[in-house]
């Protein structure tokens, strides 16, 4: 899902994550797990015990889900790192183990919340090929929200275009490209200018001057 | 860190205060020294530490009664502090209910009652371990009270959406986020809790130790010409409260190493 501030994104993660329940209609999802937009690594636990909280909250002993959380670990290039204290860690591993945390909570819906939103660029291109590469090896349904038009149409099947005031899907494009994607195919790039150009509608139409701003994204 | 940078180090740190002592102890030396005061009220800063020195195993001894009794009241303060916060924090009308008794417990004018305790409990440890506690389990709850309250509201919701329970989130979340509030709480105990014993051990009468005990005697004697003993073993107290509170400090970067770093990682 890609859209302005204030679309209601975070919201929509909420609603199919049971944390907020609508005040009218209805979701109908999988049980899914949210990756918040901060990675919400808690500083009192070391990175495989953070990975692990899931597990350990499931009633699993601390040394099996030490276990578990470190073959993930390994499969997402932290190993050497179990033991390493969130502020040691850079910003890109943080991330990692972030969404370690979240694919072992086992939920088969996973709600990714702008995880990459505050990494530079560089950190960002590799995230992104390691969440690629993750969901390859571990299938989930992944309900990405971000700001990047580009990220979306590299890592996801499908897109829908989010518009503010009300929020509502102005757009919604298939992705058909074979993995692993260049953001500079001229598919790709040709997707993503239909969803800038789906955005600028709705901006637009709405009246893009009259937007105050949001409390949230 | 190599052993000599640590000592250079370790020497940076102790210059300052050193330093402020060494200009304080000149200023008594010389105001003693112009004879406006009595040598029995104020002794000379030389003639203190000829006593410290002299006397340095009557008042080891009556420092370890002394410590004995905060180290002890500091626990007993630290279990029931803690025990108290918890109680305040998750059950809030026991926080309508016991917050203003606690408040209210730091106005009881503890060298009038505690003469009091002796005729309830006797000579023994038990009424001034009980000054100790009154004294040091306040700072401990209000401390602690405040950083179980001040958690992270999004490291709730995270646990909330890992299916954490409330016995979970006090777990994983409140207790480790309310820990270095705790320990700060415990070390100004500590500080507090050195002048609780000290009056615990004067207004308790029979008491036949301790470094309150001493600068008692001491003081209360002046045919026995030995102020400076008293003064000597207020010295001594003021270096225990330092010692106290530093090597809690260090405990609690042990305990609590995240509170270092609790600067929000760049995210």
């Amino acid at each position: 899902m890609v859209g302005p501030s204030g679309a209601g994104k975070t919201t929509l993660l909420e609603l199919v994550c049971g944390i907020q329940s609508p005040d009218v209609g209805s979701v109908a999802a999988q049980p899914a797990v949210l990756m918040p937009q901060r990675d919400q690594l808690l500083p009192w636990l070391c990175a495989v015990d953070n990975a692990a909280l899931a597990l350990r909250i499931a009633g699993i002993a601390r040394a099996q889900a030490r276990a578990q959380a470190s073959a993930a670990f390994a499969e997402l290039g932290l190993e050497g790192f179990e033991r390493a204290m969130p502020w040691e860690l850079s910003s890109g591993m943080r991330q990692r183990v972030a969404f370690a945390r979240t694919l072992l909570a086992g939920k088969p819906v996973l709600c990714l919340d702008e995880p990459f939103g505050a990494l530079d660029a560089i950190t960002r291109a590799e995230a992104q090929r390691w969440l690629a590469e993750a969901l390859l090896r571990e299938p989930r349904t992944v309900l990405l929200v971000t700001h990047d038009v580009e990220e979306a149409f590299v890592l996801a099947d499908r897109v829908a275009v989010l518009c503010a005031r009300p929020g509502y899907v102005i757009a919604e494009l298939d992705v058909k490209l074979a993995r692993p994607r260049s953001r500079t195919d001229p598919e790709l790039v040709a997707l993503r200018e239909r969803a800038l150009a789906a955005l600028a509608t709705g901006m637009s139409a709405h009246g893009a001057s009259e937007a105050p701003a949001s409390a949230r994204d | 860190m190599p052993a000599t940078e640590r000592a250079a180090y370790a020497l940076k740190r102790a210059a300052p205060p050193l330093a402020v002592i060494a200009v304080l102890v000149g200023a008594w030396e010389v105001y003693a020294d112009t004879g406006t005061t009595n040598r029995l009220f104020l002794p000379a800063a030389h003639s203190v530490a000829a006593a410290l020195w002299n006397n340095a195993g009557l008042i080891a001894s009556n420092l370890a009664t002394t410590a004995e009794e905060v180290g002890l009241g500091l626990g007993l303060a630290l279990a029931i502090g803690l025990v108290c916060a918890l109680v305040i924090h998750l059950a809030p009308l026991a926080r309508q209910a016991l917050y203003p008794l606690a408040i209210g417990s730091q106005a009881i004018p503890v060298a009038v009652i505690a003469p009091l305790l002796v005729f309830w409990w006797g000579f023994g440890l038990l009424p001034k371990l009980f000054v100790i506690v009154l004294i040091c389990f306040f700072p401990v709850v209000v401390t602690t009270v405040d950083g179980l309250a001040a958690v992270d509201p999004d490291q709730l919701k995270l646990l909330g959406t890992l299916g954490a329970s409330r016995w979970q989130a006090f777990r994983f979340a409140e207790l480790p986020a309310a820990l270095p509030a705790a320990l700060s709480g415990a070390r100004i105990a500590v500080a507090v809790g050195l002048i609780g014993a000290v009056i615990a051990e004067i207004s308790t009468a029979g008491t036949s130790s301790g470094l309150g005990h001493l600068i008692e005697l001491d003081l209360n004697d002046l045919t026995a010409a030995q102020t400076q003993v008293a003064w000597a073993a207020t010295i001594v107290l003021f270096a225990f409260a330092i010692v106290c509170f530093y090597t809690l400090g260090l405990g609690a970067r042990r305990l609590a190493p995240w509170a270092d770093h609790s600067s929000r990682v760049p995210s």
